[in-house]
Protein backbone atom coordinates (compact mmCIF):
# COMPACT_ATOMS: atom_id res chain seq x y z
CA UNK A 1 0.00 0.00 0.00
CA UNK A 2 2.73 1.99 0.98
CA UNK A 3 4.34 2.29 -2.42
CA UNK A 4 1.35 3.79 -3.47
CA UNK A 5 2.61 7.19 -1.79
CA UNK A 6 4.86 10.16 -2.42
CA UNK A 7 8.64 8.33 -1.41
CA UNK A 8 9.87 10.60 1.31
CA UNK A 9 13.46 11.80 0.51
CA UNK A 10 16.61 12.75 2.87
CA UNK A 11 20.31 11.50 2.66
CA UNK A 12 19.32 10.21 6.23
CA UNK A 13 17.26 7.79 5.48
CA UNK A 14 18.71 4.74 5.49
CA UNK A 15 15.70 2.14 5.19
CA UNK A 16 12.27 3.34 4.26
CA UNK A 17 9.46 1.78 2.39
CA UNK A 18 10.75 0.70 -0.68
CA UNK A 19 12.28 -2.53 0.15
CA UNK A 20 8.97 -3.93 1.79
CA UNK A 21 11.42 -4.08 5.34
CA UNK A 22 10.63 -4.50 8.78
CA UNK A 23 11.15 -1.44 10.13
CA UNK A 24 12.36 2.30 9.17
CA UNK A 25 15.97 3.04 9.82
CA UNK A 26 17.20 7.25 10.41
CA UNK A 27 20.57 7.86 10.73
CA UNK A 28 21.31 10.09 13.95
CA UNK A 29 25.05 10.67 13.46
CA UNK A 30 28.06 8.96 12.54
CA UNK A 31 27.76 6.21 15.13
CA UNK A 32 23.95 6.12 15.98
CA UNK A 33 20.76 5.28 13.71
CA UNK A 34 17.24 5.48 14.74
CA UNK A 35 15.05 2.03 14.60
CA UNK A 36 11.55 2.31 14.26
CA UNK A 37 8.57 0.18 14.08
CA UNK A 38 5.31 0.01 15.10
CA UNK A 39 2.93 -3.54 14.94
CA UNK A 40 -0.48 -4.36 16.98
CA UNK A 41 -3.46 -6.88 16.62
CA UNK A 42 -6.30 -8.85 17.54
CA UNK A 43 -5.58 -11.92 20.46
CA UNK A 44 -4.53 -14.86 18.94
CA UNK A 45 -4.50 -16.73 22.08
CA UNK A 46 -7.39 -16.85 24.93
CA UNK A 47 -4.95 -15.93 27.87
CA UNK A 48 -4.48 -11.98 28.44
CA UNK A 49 -0.91 -12.36 29.72
CA UNK A 50 -0.10 -14.91 27.59
CA UNK A 51 -1.36 -12.36 24.22
CA UNK A 52 -0.03 -9.32 25.83
CA UNK A 53 4.13 -11.10 26.04
CA UNK A 54 3.09 -12.10 22.10
CA UNK A 55 2.08 -9.11 20.99
CA UNK A 56 5.12 -7.51 22.17
CA UNK A 57 7.59 -10.12 21.35
CA UNK A 58 6.24 -9.59 17.99
CA UNK A 59 6.83 -6.29 17.63
CA UNK A 60 10.09 -6.42 19.46
CA UNK A 61 11.50 -9.05 16.92
CA UNK A 62 11.43 -6.30 13.91
CA UNK A 63 13.85 -4.17 15.72
CA UNK A 64 16.19 -7.80 16.24
CA UNK A 65 15.83 -8.15 12.61
CA UNK A 66 17.17 -5.10 11.04
CA UNK A 67 20.41 -6.05 13.75
CA UNK A 68 19.55 -3.25 16.68
CA UNK A 69 18.90 -2.96 19.91
CA UNK A 70 14.86 -1.72 21.41
CA UNK A 71 15.74 1.31 23.26
CA UNK A 72 12.08 3.06 24.08
CA UNK A 73 8.25 1.57 23.58
CA UNK A 74 4.54 2.99 23.28
CA UNK A 75 2.08 0.53 23.98
CA UNK A 76 -1.31 0.70 21.57
CA UNK A 77 -4.56 -0.80 22.74
CA UNK A 78 -8.00 -1.04 21.71
CA UNK A 79 -9.63 -2.49 24.26
CA UNK A 80 -13.50 -2.81 25.56
CA UNK A 81 -13.66 -1.78 28.42
CA UNK A 82 -17.34 -2.21 29.54
CA UNK A 83 -17.42 -5.82 27.95
CA UNK A 84 -14.13 -7.05 29.46
CA UNK A 85 -13.33 -5.19 32.51
CA UNK A 86 -10.01 -3.90 33.40
CA UNK A 87 -8.35 -7.04 34.80
CA UNK A 88 -8.17 -8.28 31.55
CA UNK A 89 -6.41 -5.22 29.95
CA UNK A 90 -4.42 -5.23 32.80
CA UNK A 91 -2.91 -8.82 32.11
CA UNK A 92 -2.50 -7.86 28.79
CA UNK A 93 0.06 -4.76 29.71
CA UNK A 94 1.46 -7.22 32.51
CA UNK A 95 2.77 -9.62 29.73
CA UNK A 96 4.02 -6.72 27.17
CA UNK A 97 5.62 -4.90 30.25
CA UNK A 98 7.51 -8.47 30.95
CA UNK A 99 8.51 -9.16 27.60
CA UNK A 100 9.49 -5.27 27.28
CA UNK A 101 11.70 -5.71 30.56
CA UNK A 102 13.34 -9.19 29.65
CA UNK A 103 14.54 -6.92 26.12
CA UNK A 104 16.13 -4.65 28.21
CA UNK A 105 13.74 -1.64 27.11
CA UNK A 106 11.52 0.60 28.50
CA UNK A 107 7.74 1.53 28.08
CA UNK A 108 7.63 5.51 27.99
CA UNK A 109 3.89 6.01 27.43
CA UNK A 110 1.26 4.39 25.22
CA UNK A 111 -2.25 5.31 23.90
CA UNK A 112 -5.77 3.35 24.57
CA UNK A 113 -9.10 3.66 22.29
CA UNK A 114 -12.30 2.07 23.31
CA UNK A 115 -12.79 -0.60 20.78
CA UNK A 116 -15.65 -3.28 20.20
CA UNK A 117 -12.90 -5.78 20.13
CA UNK A 118 -9.59 -6.02 21.98
CA UNK A 119 -6.15 -5.27 20.05
CA UNK A 120 -2.92 -4.68 21.41
CA UNK A 121 0.96 -4.22 20.11
CA UNK A 122 3.75 -1.67 20.76
CA UNK A 123 5.60 0.78 18.86
CA UNK A 124 9.54 0.11 19.31
CA UNK A 125 12.32 2.32 19.37
CA UNK A 126 15.78 0.77 18.91
CA UNK A 127 19.44 2.11 18.24
CA UNK A 128 22.01 0.66 15.89
CA UNK A 129 24.79 1.44 14.28
CA UNK A 130 24.18 3.28 10.74
CA UNK A 131 26.88 0.82 9.30
CA UNK A 132 25.82 -2.52 10.90
CA UNK A 133 21.97 -1.80 10.01
CA UNK A 134 20.92 -5.50 8.74
CA UNK A 135 17.91 -5.39 5.51
CA UNK A 136 16.21 -8.08 3.91
CA UNK A 137 17.69 -6.47 0.23
CA UNK A 138 21.39 -8.04 0.69
CA UNK A 139 21.92 -11.87 0.51
CA UNK A 140 24.69 -12.88 -1.48
CA UNK A 141 24.76 -15.56 -4.25
CA UNK A 142 26.10 -18.34 -2.30
CA UNK A 143 24.27 -17.66 1.50
CA UNK A 144 22.83 -20.39 3.39
CA UNK A 145 19.62 -19.45 5.40
CA UNK A 146 19.14 -19.99 8.70
CA UNK A 147 15.87 -19.95 10.42
CA UNK A 148 15.37 -19.73 14.32
CA UNK A 149 11.89 -20.86 15.21
CA UNK A 150 9.32 -23.56 13.63
CA UNK A 151 6.66 -22.24 11.08
CA UNK A 152 3.17 -23.00 12.40
CA UNK A 153 1.42 -20.69 14.48
CA UNK A 154 -1.40 -19.75 11.99
CA UNK A 155 -2.07 -23.20 11.67
CA UNK A 156 -2.09 -24.01 15.14
CA UNK A 157 -4.25 -20.62 16.22
CA UNK A 158 -6.49 -22.01 13.94
CA UNK A 159 -6.97 -25.52 15.63
CA UNK A 160 -6.98 -23.99 18.89
CA UNK A 161 -10.16 -21.92 17.79
CA UNK A 162 -11.53 -25.66 16.93
CA UNK A 163 -10.07 -27.51 20.27
CA UNK A 164 -7.95 -29.32 19.29
CA UNK A 165 -4.01 -30.72 19.08
CA UNK A 166 -3.62 -28.95 22.65
CA UNK A 167 0.47 -29.80 22.93
CA UNK A 168 0.92 -28.18 19.90
CA UNK A 169 -1.32 -24.72 20.42
CA UNK A 170 0.64 -24.95 23.74
CA UNK A 171 4.16 -24.96 21.55
CA UNK A 172 2.99 -22.40 19.72
CA UNK A 173 2.29 -20.15 22.19
CA UNK A 174 5.40 -20.16 23.84
CA UNK A 175 7.47 -20.00 20.65
CA UNK A 176 5.64 -16.80 19.58
CA UNK A 177 6.27 -15.59 23.06
CA UNK A 178 9.91 -16.32 22.74
CA UNK A 179 12.33 -13.15 21.94
CA UNK A 180 14.39 -13.06 19.04
CA UNK A 181 16.94 -11.52 21.25
CA UNK A 182 19.51 -13.98 22.06
CA UNK A 183 19.07 -15.14 18.37
CA UNK A 184 20.05 -11.17 17.31
CA UNK A 185 22.95 -11.02 19.84
CA UNK A 186 24.59 -14.06 18.22
CA UNK A 187 23.80 -12.70 14.65
CA UNK A 188 25.45 -9.66 15.50
CA UNK A 189 28.74 -11.68 16.46
CA UNK A 190 28.76 -13.04 13.07
CA UNK A 191 29.08 -11.50 9.25
CA UNK A 192 25.53 -12.14 8.23
CA UNK A 193 24.43 -10.46 5.29
CA UNK A 194 20.55 -9.42 4.99
CA UNK A 195 17.96 -10.98 7.81
CA UNK A 196 14.04 -10.50 8.30
CA UNK A 197 11.99 -11.86 10.70
CA UNK A 198 8.97 -14.28 9.75
CA UNK A 199 5.27 -12.86 9.97
CA UNK A 200 1.83 -12.33 8.12
CA UNK A 201 3.68 -13.16 4.85
CA UNK A 202 4.53 -16.28 6.10
CA UNK A 203 7.78 -18.14 5.34
CA UNK A 204 7.42 -18.05 1.59
CA UNK A 205 6.44 -14.81 1.41
CA UNK A 206 9.55 -13.29 3.74
CA UNK A 207 11.51 -15.56 1.75
CA UNK A 208 10.36 -14.18 -1.58
CA UNK A 209 10.75 -10.33 -0.35
CA UNK A 210 14.19 -11.36 0.50
CA UNK A 211 14.94 -13.01 -2.58
CA UNK A 212 13.25 -9.86 -4.60
CA UNK A 213 15.05 -7.36 -2.27
CA UNK A 214 17.92 -8.66 -2.93
CA UNK A 215 17.74 -9.72 -6.69
CA UNK A 216 18.51 -13.38 -6.20
CA UNK A 217 16.69 -16.83 -6.59
CA UNK A 218 16.56 -19.24 -3.62
CA UNK A 219 15.90 -23.00 -3.01
CA UNK A 220 14.78 -24.43 0.57
CA UNK A 221 14.93 -27.41 1.38
CA UNK A 222 11.43 -28.68 2.26
CA UNK A 223 12.46 -31.45 5.21
CA UNK A 224 14.98 -28.65 6.77
CA UNK A 225 12.17 -26.72 7.61
CA UNK A 226 11.18 -27.15 11.38
CA UNK A 227 7.85 -27.58 12.17
CA UNK A 228 6.15 -26.77 15.33
CA UNK A 229 4.54 -30.02 17.15
CA UNK A 230 1.79 -31.34 15.79
CA UNK A 231 1.58 -28.40 12.93
CA UNK A 232 1.52 -30.52 10.04
CA UNK A 233 -1.10 -33.21 11.06
CA UNK A 234 -3.19 -29.97 12.05
CA UNK A 235 -2.85 -28.63 8.13
CA UNK A 236 -3.38 -31.79 7.09
CA UNK A 237 -6.63 -32.25 8.63
CA UNK A 238 -7.55 -28.81 7.10
CA UNK A 239 -6.63 -26.36 9.75
CA UNK A 240 -5.34 -23.78 7.83
CA UNK A 241 -6.29 -20.03 8.29
CA UNK A 242 -7.62 -17.93 4.87
CA UNK A 243 -4.15 -16.05 5.15
CA UNK A 244 -2.39 -19.11 4.01
CA UNK A 245 -4.22 -19.30 1.05
CA UNK A 246 -3.67 -15.52 0.49
CA UNK A 247 -0.42 -16.14 0.65
CA UNK A 248 -0.26 -19.10 -1.54
CA UNK A 249 -2.46 -16.92 -4.72
CA UNK A 250 0.02 -13.82 -4.11
CA UNK A 251 3.09 -16.20 -4.33
CA UNK A 252 2.00 -18.10 -7.02
CA UNK A 253 5.66 -17.88 -8.87
CA UNK A 254 7.08 -20.06 -6.01
CA UNK A 255 7.62 -23.95 -7.68
CA UNK A 256 7.58 -26.99 -5.60
CA UNK A 257 9.13 -30.45 -6.55
CA UNK A 258 6.34 -32.68 -6.91
CA UNK A 259 7.32 -34.87 -3.50
CA UNK A 260 6.78 -31.70 -1.05
CA UNK A 261 3.49 -32.66 0.61
CA UNK A 262 0.55 -30.50 0.63
CA UNK A 263 0.87 -30.14 4.54
CA UNK A 264 4.36 -28.92 4.49
CA UNK A 265 3.66 -26.42 1.33
CA UNK A 266 0.49 -24.92 3.50
CA UNK A 267 2.83 -24.30 6.85
CA UNK A 268 5.33 -22.45 4.37
CA UNK A 269 2.50 -20.00 3.70
CA UNK A 270 0.95 -20.03 6.92
CA UNK A 271 0.83 -16.61 8.05
CA UNK A 272 3.50 -16.26 11.13
CA UNK A 273 3.02 -14.51 14.79
CA UNK A 274 6.35 -13.61 16.19
CA UNK A 275 8.00 -15.77 13.63
CA UNK A 276 11.75 -16.47 14.31
CA UNK A 277 14.98 -14.12 12.21
CA UNK A 278 15.64 -15.67 8.68
CA UNK A 279 19.37 -14.86 8.47
CA UNK A 280 21.54 -15.57 5.24
CA UNK A 281 25.40 -15.85 5.54
CA UNK A 282 28.18 -16.68 3.64
CA UNK A 283 28.70 -20.96 3.65
CA UNK A 284 31.82 -20.42 5.23
CA UNK A 285 30.16 -19.11 8.40
CA UNK A 286 26.77 -21.01 8.53
CA UNK A 287 27.96 -24.01 10.24
CA UNK A 288 29.88 -21.83 13.01
CA UNK A 289 26.80 -19.23 13.13
CA UNK A 290 24.30 -22.49 13.83
CA UNK A 291 26.34 -24.13 16.23
CA UNK A 292 26.23 -20.74 18.27
CA UNK A 293 22.67 -20.56 17.67
CA UNK A 294 22.31 -23.72 19.21
CA UNK A 295 24.89 -23.05 22.18
CA UNK A 296 22.54 -19.89 23.06
CA UNK A 297 19.50 -22.25 23.60
CA UNK A 298 18.27 -21.32 19.90
CA UNK A 299 17.26 -25.18 20.15
CA UNK A 300 15.24 -25.27 16.69
CA UNK A 301 17.81 -23.42 14.11
CA UNK A 302 17.92 -24.82 11.37
CA UNK A 303 19.77 -24.33 7.84
CA UNK A 304 16.27 -24.55 5.71
CA UNK A 305 18.02 -23.50 2.14
CA UNK A 306 20.19 -21.32 -0.32
CA UNK A 307 20.73 -18.42 -2.16
CA UNK A 308 21.16 -19.71 -5.50
CA UNK A 309 22.44 -17.33 -7.80
CA UNK A 310 21.51 -13.96 -8.90
CA UNK A 311 18.13 -13.89 -10.39
CA UNK A 312 14.86 -12.28 -10.51
CA UNK A 313 13.57 -14.04 -7.07
CA UNK A 314 12.51 -17.24 -8.40
CA UNK A 315 11.78 -19.78 -5.01
CA UNK A 316 12.04 -23.39 -5.17
CA UNK A 317 10.95 -25.47 -2.58
CA UNK A 318 12.17 -29.27 -2.81
CA UNK B 1 -26.17 -42.64 5.52
CA UNK B 2 -26.54 -39.58 4.10
CA UNK B 3 -25.63 -36.31 6.01
CA UNK B 4 -25.37 -32.80 4.73
CA UNK B 5 -23.81 -29.84 6.60
CA UNK B 6 -24.51 -26.62 5.92
CA UNK B 7 -21.20 -24.57 6.50
CA UNK B 8 -22.13 -21.61 4.64
CA UNK B 9 -21.69 -18.29 6.75
CA UNK B 10 -19.38 -20.40 9.11
CA UNK B 11 -16.17 -19.00 9.51
CA UNK B 12 -12.62 -20.95 9.75
CA UNK B 13 -12.13 -23.72 11.21
CA UNK B 14 -16.22 -23.94 11.99
CA UNK B 15 -16.81 -25.87 8.84
CA UNK B 16 -13.72 -28.19 9.25
CA UNK B 17 -15.25 -29.25 12.75
CA UNK B 18 -19.00 -29.42 11.72
CA UNK B 19 -17.31 -31.77 8.96
CA UNK B 20 -15.69 -33.63 11.46
CA UNK B 21 -18.27 -34.38 13.78
CA UNK B 22 -20.68 -35.38 11.05
CA UNK B 23 -17.83 -38.30 9.70
CA UNK B 24 -17.42 -39.40 13.28
CA UNK B 25 -21.22 -39.89 13.87
CA UNK B 26 -21.00 -42.69 11.03
CA UNK B 27 -19.26 -46.16 10.02
CA UNK B 28 -19.77 -45.26 6.46
CA UNK B 29 -21.77 -42.87 3.85
CA UNK B 30 -22.08 -39.46 2.17
CA UNK B 31 -21.77 -36.71 3.87
CA UNK B 32 -22.29 -33.23 1.73
CA UNK B 33 -20.81 -30.40 3.26
CA UNK B 34 -22.14 -26.98 1.66
CA UNK B 35 -19.53 -24.19 1.82
CA UNK B 36 -19.46 -20.70 1.10
CA UNK B 37 -15.61 -19.48 0.45
CA UNK B 38 -12.58 -20.88 -1.67
CA UNK B 39 -10.79 -21.73 2.15
CA UNK B 40 -13.45 -23.18 3.89
CA UNK B 41 -13.69 -25.68 0.34
CA UNK B 42 -9.87 -26.38 0.96
CA UNK B 43 -9.99 -27.38 4.57
CA UNK B 44 -12.86 -29.60 4.02
CA UNK B 45 -11.44 -31.26 1.20
CA UNK B 46 -8.14 -31.95 3.28
CA UNK B 47 -10.04 -33.23 6.52
CA UNK B 48 -11.71 -35.36 3.98
CA UNK B 49 -8.65 -37.05 2.44
CA UNK B 50 -6.75 -36.83 6.12
CA UNK B 51 -9.56 -38.89 6.92
CA UNK B 52 -9.40 -41.26 4.13
CA UNK B 53 -12.35 -40.55 2.27
CA UNK B 54 -13.63 -40.18 -1.09
CA UNK B 55 -13.94 -36.44 -2.10
CA UNK B 56 -15.84 -34.37 -4.91
CA UNK B 57 -16.90 -30.86 -5.15
CA UNK B 58 -19.20 -29.56 -7.23
CA UNK B 59 -19.47 -25.49 -7.76
CA UNK B 60 -22.98 -23.86 -7.78
CA UNK B 61 -23.43 -19.93 -7.38
CA UNK B 62 -19.93 -19.52 -5.43
CA UNK B 63 -21.37 -22.37 -2.95
CA UNK B 64 -19.49 -25.38 -3.00
CA UNK B 65 -20.78 -28.95 -2.50
CA UNK B 66 -18.30 -31.01 -0.92
CA UNK B 67 -19.25 -34.90 -1.12
CA UNK B 68 -17.57 -37.08 0.95
CA UNK B 69 -17.68 -40.89 0.64
CA UNK B 70 -16.81 -42.47 4.14
CA UNK B 71 -15.86 -46.35 3.89
CA UNK B 72 -16.87 -48.89 1.09
CA UNK B 73 -19.01 -47.10 -1.46
CA UNK B 74 -21.66 -49.25 -1.60
CA UNK B 75 -23.07 -48.25 -4.95
CA UNK B 76 -26.55 -48.06 -3.88
CA UNK B 77 -26.07 -45.29 -1.88
CA UNK B 78 -24.22 -43.19 -4.68
CA UNK B 79 -27.16 -44.44 -6.90
CA UNK B 80 -29.71 -43.19 -4.24
CA UNK B 81 -27.85 -40.08 -3.70
CA UNK B 82 -30.42 -37.96 -6.36
CA UNK B 83 -28.07 -34.76 -5.61
CA UNK B 84 -28.30 -32.60 -8.74
CA UNK B 85 -24.65 -31.93 -7.99
CA UNK B 86 -23.77 -36.14 -7.79
CA UNK B 87 -21.76 -35.11 -11.85
CA UNK B 88 -18.06 -35.11 -10.77
CA UNK B 89 -16.80 -38.29 -10.34
CA UNK B 90 -18.78 -41.03 -12.36
CA UNK B 91 -17.26 -39.74 -15.72
CA UNK B 92 -15.55 -40.85 -18.63
CA UNK B 93 -11.96 -41.10 -18.15
CA UNK B 94 -9.77 -39.37 -20.96
CA UNK B 95 -6.41 -40.04 -22.45
CA UNK B 96 -4.88 -37.40 -24.08
CA UNK B 97 -1.71 -38.09 -26.32
CA UNK B 98 -0.42 -35.28 -27.98
CA UNK B 99 -0.11 -31.60 -27.65
CA UNK B 100 -2.85 -31.10 -30.51
CA UNK B 101 -5.97 -33.09 -31.83
CA UNK B 102 -6.27 -35.49 -34.07
CA UNK B 103 -3.86 -36.00 -37.70
CA UNK B 104 -3.02 -33.67 -39.98
CA UNK B 105 -2.66 -29.80 -39.87
CA UNK B 106 -0.59 -28.52 -36.48
CA UNK B 107 -2.41 -25.32 -36.47
CA UNK B 108 -6.18 -26.59 -36.73
CA UNK B 109 -5.20 -28.96 -34.43
CA UNK B 110 -4.10 -26.66 -31.21
CA UNK B 111 -7.35 -24.72 -32.33
CA UNK B 112 -9.14 -27.92 -32.08
CA UNK B 113 -7.33 -29.21 -28.64
CA UNK B 114 -8.59 -26.02 -26.98
CA UNK B 115 -12.37 -26.02 -28.18
CA UNK B 116 -11.75 -29.71 -27.07
CA UNK B 117 -11.08 -28.33 -23.68
CA UNK B 118 -13.58 -25.77 -23.36
CA UNK B 119 -16.57 -28.22 -23.89
CA UNK B 120 -15.20 -30.80 -21.62
CA UNK B 121 -15.35 -27.99 -19.20
CA UNK B 122 -19.03 -26.71 -20.04
CA UNK B 123 -20.81 -30.16 -20.54
CA UNK B 124 -22.21 -32.16 -17.60
CA UNK B 125 -21.24 -35.07 -16.54
CA UNK B 126 -17.86 -34.05 -15.54
CA UNK B 127 -15.05 -36.70 -16.39
CA UNK B 128 -13.29 -38.45 -13.49
CA UNK B 129 -9.82 -38.29 -15.07
CA UNK B 130 -7.68 -36.35 -17.43
CA UNK B 131 -4.16 -37.86 -18.29
CA UNK B 132 -1.70 -36.50 -20.40
CA UNK B 133 1.08 -39.03 -21.82
CA UNK B 134 3.53 -38.39 -24.63
CA UNK B 135 4.10 -34.80 -25.79
CA UNK B 136 0.04 -34.38 -24.64
CA UNK B 137 2.15 -33.52 -21.57
CA UNK B 138 3.17 -29.60 -22.83
CA UNK B 139 -0.58 -28.84 -21.95
CA UNK B 140 -0.04 -28.90 -18.33
CA UNK B 141 2.73 -27.16 -18.21
CA UNK B 142 3.34 -23.19 -17.47
CA UNK B 143 2.38 -21.00 -20.84
CA UNK B 144 -0.26 -23.80 -22.30
CA UNK B 145 -2.79 -22.58 -24.47
CA UNK B 146 -5.67 -24.77 -22.76
CA UNK B 147 -3.83 -24.15 -18.45
CA UNK B 148 -6.86 -22.35 -17.34
CA UNK B 149 -10.06 -24.80 -18.53
CA UNK B 150 -7.54 -27.58 -16.96
CA UNK B 151 -7.15 -25.68 -14.03
CA UNK B 152 -10.55 -25.30 -13.62
CA UNK B 153 -11.08 -28.96 -14.45
CA UNK B 154 -8.44 -29.80 -11.15
CA UNK B 155 -10.46 -27.39 -8.78
CA UNK B 156 -13.93 -29.18 -9.36
CA UNK B 157 -12.34 -32.18 -8.51
CA UNK B 158 -11.64 -33.73 -11.72
CA UNK B 159 -8.08 -35.28 -11.68
CA UNK B 160 -5.46 -33.66 -13.92
CA UNK B 161 -2.39 -36.21 -14.00
CA UNK B 162 0.68 -36.23 -16.33
CA UNK B 163 2.85 -38.61 -16.99
CA UNK B 164 6.14 -38.52 -15.11
CA UNK B 165 8.09 -40.50 -17.49
CA UNK B 166 6.74 -37.91 -20.30
CA UNK B 167 7.33 -35.22 -18.46
CA UNK B 168 11.10 -35.89 -17.63
CA UNK B 169 11.61 -37.24 -21.35
CA UNK B 170 10.84 -33.34 -22.52
CA UNK B 171 12.54 -31.68 -19.84
CA UNK B 172 9.57 -30.44 -18.15
CA UNK B 173 9.27 -31.60 -14.69
CA UNK B 174 10.09 -28.32 -13.49
CA UNK B 175 7.23 -26.56 -15.16
CA UNK B 176 4.42 -28.50 -14.63
CA UNK B 177 1.51 -25.98 -13.76
CA UNK B 178 -1.47 -27.68 -13.26
CA UNK B 179 -2.50 -31.50 -11.55
CA UNK B 180 -0.16 -34.06 -10.37
CA UNK B 181 2.29 -36.29 -11.77
CA UNK B 182 1.52 -40.00 -12.45
CA UNK B 183 2.38 -43.29 -13.68
CA UNK B 184 2.05 -46.08 -15.76
CA UNK B 185 0.08 -48.51 -13.07
CA UNK B 186 -2.24 -45.83 -12.04
CA UNK B 187 -2.86 -44.81 -15.55
CA UNK B 188 -3.92 -48.35 -16.81
CA UNK B 189 -5.96 -48.85 -13.50
CA UNK B 190 -7.82 -45.47 -13.51
CA UNK B 191 -8.84 -46.44 -17.08
CA UNK B 192 -9.33 -50.05 -16.29
CA UNK B 193 -12.23 -48.82 -13.48
CA UNK B 194 -13.70 -46.32 -15.55
CA UNK B 195 -17.17 -46.70 -17.14
CA UNK B 196 -15.73 -45.29 -20.30
CA UNK B 197 -12.18 -44.39 -21.16
CA UNK B 198 -11.50 -42.24 -24.55
CA UNK B 199 -8.36 -42.19 -25.93
CA UNK B 200 -7.73 -38.67 -27.90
Amino acid sequence: MLCQLRKPTDPNLLVGIETADDAGVYKLDENTALIQTVDFFTPIVDDPYMFGQIAAANSLSDVYAMGGKPLTVMNIVAFPMCKLGPEVLLKILEGGQDKVAEAGAIIVGGHTVDDDEPKFGLSVTGLCHPDRVLTNANAQPGDWLILTKPVGTGVLATAARADMFPAGVEAASLSMAALNRKAAEVMARHTVHACTDITGFGLLGHIYEMAVGSKTDIQIEAKSVPLLPEAAEAAAMGLVPGGAYDNRNYLSSVRFAEAVPECLRDLFFDPQTSGGLLMSVAESEADNLLADLLQAGIREAAIIGRVTKIGAGEIYVY
Amino acid sequence: MSINVDARGLGCPQPVIATKKALESIASGVITTIVDNATAKENVAKLAAASNCGVSITETNGHFYIKITKGDTPTETSLADEDTSSSVGEGVVYLITQDTMGHGSKELGAVLMKSFMYTVLESRPQPKAIMFVNSAVQLTIAGSPVLEHLKQLAERGVEVLSCGTCLDYYNLKDKLAVGGVTNMFTIVETMAAAPKAVTI
